[in-house]
């Protein structure tokens, strides 16, 4: 019963263009063209989509949880990358 | 349209006891829920709140699918194109929320066709709602009124849940249930105020699922003893009981301005609580359905596996395409 040679994909919607695709969810299909229209049927019943992207979830590359602190703390101490870190004279408008 | 803890006291128990592990990562782990953080599929997590959640999704996952079966029975017997067009559309719709679940499920690890093996053996529980049959059409509005309604009261709170795969699943999920509610409460309302066989159909069907919908919240507060961790973990945020009235509170006057009277005859407004005060619910009944579907559920079981095994050809044929398509570009290339 298995459908061990199906793949899983993940589903990616644009809802209108001049945005972003979007993570909507998964499917599992046998092939590339199935799993579009699975996700068509699946994600899209309700006027969601005015795109799709599909890809295997197995392509997706993805950081490791432990990493985290390691990859995204450093970005905490650096408050002078911030426009709010720097002072302006008064006076000084729009700026 | 379900998720509430479906195993009998003696599983929890079971359960309970090979769950033991490293106390750190517990304690790191609930300090992270309650400082409201969201766990994604790849952090670390004990494995009990793993097991807990593939137990409860798939649960889910699998009421949706089964939720089905009453529904595809009455649709080449809708009463017009329209409510054929409608009842289509939802059952396509149940299909649906049982994917986003069983996809959910699987971010934990357990592959799909592990969950639904475990369906189709009958090693794996669906609601006990399924296990009633829906012998008139007012059961299809019924249905949707009371079951989608209960459902919605469920799930609502779900949508914030700890895990965001599946607090996000619920989020999609609930925003297409309140159609189904509404479906089904149009055909209450038209059979309500038609014919008077019509009226008096409505309020049988009414008088059948009415406690088969209580009881979808589960057992109550002080018979469910493993809740509790569930709270901790955020995975559930109210009590049982919490929601139960919540659904009664909102049900009785719907019901009302029906004309159609809930077959409760200790059902009256507390104005000390600002509650219905209700009756008491059959749990020996509650506990006999979750234990042994009885015949209905095991007609549902059979239909499951038919459809299954009917549908061998089309995977084995979508298996065959791709194949073929892969050769031939390898081909091309």
């Amino acid at each position: 019963m298995s459908d061990k040679n199906w793949f899983l994909y993940e589903v990616f919607i644009r809802s209108k263009n001049g945005l972003s695709h979007k993570h909507a969810g998964s499917v599992h299909a046998s092939d590339t063209e199935t799993a579009l229209l699975s996700a068509r049927d699946l994600y899209t019943r309700r006027g969601e989509a005015a795109s799709l992207w599909i890809i295997k979830s197995s392509d997706i590359i993805a950081s490791d949880p432990k990493d985290d602190s390691e990859l995204f703390d450093p970005s905490d101490d650096k408050i002078y990358r911030h426009p709010t870190f720097y002072s302006v004279p008064n006076g000084v408008k729009n700026m | 349209m379900y998720s509430t803890d479906l195993r009998t006291d003696t599983e929890k128990k079971a359960q309970a006891v090979t769950a033991s592990e490293d106390a750190a990562l517990w304690e790191a782990f609930q300090k992270r829920i309650d400082a409201g953080d969201i766990i994604e599929a790849k952090d670390a997590m004990p494995e009990k709140y793993r097991a807990t959640l593939v137990r409860q999704i798939s649960q889910h996952a699998h009421s949706e699918i089964v939720g089905m079966l009453p529904e595809g029975n009455w649709v080449t017997r809708a009463p017009s194109l329209k409510r054929k067009l409608i009842l289509l559309a939802k059952i396509q719709d149940e299909a649906g929320h049982g994917l986003y679940l069983y996809s959910a499920a699987e971010t934990l690890g357990r592959s799909r066709d592990d969950m639904v093996a475990d369906l189709l053996s009958g090693k794996a529980k669906f609601s006990t709602i399924f296990t009633y049959p829906t012998p008139t059409w007012a059961d299809i509005g019924t249905v949707g009124w009371l079951v989608d309604g209960a459902a919605i009261v469920n799930q609502i709170p779900l949508c914030r849940c700890s895990y965001g795969p599946y607090a996000r699943a619920m989020v999609r999920v609930c925003k297409e249930e309140s159609f189904h509610q509404r479906q089904g409460y149009e055909i209450v309302t038209t059979m309500a105020r038609g014919a008077p066989e019509q009226k008096a159909m409505a309020q049988e069907s009414l008088n059948r699922m009415w406690w088969p919908s209580l009881m979808m919240f589960g057992p109550s507060d002080a018979a469910s003893l493993h809740s509790s961790q569930n709270m901790k973990w955020n995975i559930k945020r109210h009590s049982n009981d919490v929601l139960r009235q919540r659904f009664i509170d909102a049900t009785v006057p719907q019901a009302e301005i029906l004309g159609l009277t809930i077959p409760d005859p200790d059902l009256v407004w507390n104005k000390e609580r600002e509650a219905y005060d209700f009756g008491e619910i059959n749990w020996d009944e509650f506990w006999a359905v979750l234990k042994d579907g009885g015949q209905c559920g095991k007609s549902r079981l059979r239909a499951r596996r038919a459809a299954h095994d009917n549908g061998t050809w089309v995977r084995e044929a979508a298996g065959a395409y791709a194949k073929k398509h892969k050769t031939r570009v390898g081909k091309a290339a």
